[in-house]
């Protein structure tokens, strides 16, 4: 997720191929070296559509179709809005 | 003799700025856009009216295939989403969150609809990649619900908790409220919905 941007494809490849998993690897550094955090949208044993934060890529699950980066949460609202 | 050689000289003169003016207008138009071209810099994106529309756009489909479809139609048609808190589920939960977009998370009571807590998080891009920190509406919700759905202590305790009403109207959660329930009871009327009728819980 990028401001002004939506959604950008950061990298693509299959984990089974080493030189793409590598590439994944790096991308997946990259981002949470900027100071990103890493979700990945998941599903429940009730089948329910959930999400699972992940601060290394040994942790991203095998069959995960993507990893959703997206700015660090901080807190916020100093001033009161409308 | 002079004065005709003047007047014709004068007329000649304003037909052919007449004829250039269209030119220089555009010469020194491009003048312009170049010179702020080079002042935003070779890797500022250039202005786009249309780019903020379409980060939405892209933002409310990554939001569709990641959660379900009933909090999909929430969003859509109600402007936020319900999480529940805790361990609850449906009508079991013991609290729930309303997520709207840019504004804090509202904690309130399912069964009384009473006010708890309000949660100030931000997500900012300090990188700001096209000149704003601020995610697109349905990013910033999405990023809420993950957050809350994957760990939701860890959410609230980075969030500034303050109490109900101060940036929220809490009238406008009380209208919400109702409105959320009374779109319920139309989408239970129409079809069934799968498993139970709110949203997943907070881990």
């Amino acid at each position: 997720m990028k401001p002004g941007h939506g959604e950008i494809v950061l990298a693509e490849g299959d984990v089974a191929v080493p030189e793409q998993e590598a590439e994944l690897i790096e991308a997946f550094r990259r981002e949470l070296d900027a100071g990103m955090w890493a979700a990945v949208p998941t599903r429940s044993s009730a089948g329910r559509r959930e999400a699972e934060l992940v601060k290394s890529f040994d942790e991203v699950p095998r069959d995960a179709e993507r990893v959703i980066f997206f700015p660090r949460a901080a807190g916020g609202c100093s001033a009161p809005a409308a | 003799m002079g004065w005709g050689l003047g007047t014709a000289a004068v007329v000649l003169v304003v037909l052919l700025w007449e004829l250039a003016r269209p030119h220089l207008r555009s010469s020194i138009g491009r003048a312009f856009a170049f010179v702020a071209a080079r002042r935003r810099g070779p890797d500022a994106p250039a202005y786009d009216p249309g780019r903020e529309r379409r980060a939405e756009q892209r933002a409310r489909e990554l939001l569709r295939s990641c959660v379900e479809e009933h909090e999909w139609s929430m969003y859509r048609d109600l402007g936020f989403l319900r999480v529940w808190g805790g361990d609850g589920d449906g009508g079991e939960a013991p609290y729930a969150y309303l997520i709207y977009p840019h504004k804090p998370i509202v904690a309130y009571l399912p069964q009384t609809g009473e006010l708890l807590n309000e949660y100030c998080v931000e997500f900012p891009d300090h990188t700001r990649p096209y000149g704003s920190a601020r995610l697109p509406d349905a990013d910033d919700v999405l990023a809420k619900w993950m957050a809350l759905n994957a760990d939701e202590r860890g959410l609230i305790g980075e969030a500034n908790m303050h109490l109900p009403g101060r940036q929220v109207d809490p009238d406008r959660v009380g209208g919400d409220l109702a409105r959320l329930a009374r779109w319920e009871r139309e989408r239970a009327g129409r079809a069934p919905i799968d498993g139970q009728p709110g949203s997943v819980r907070a881990a």
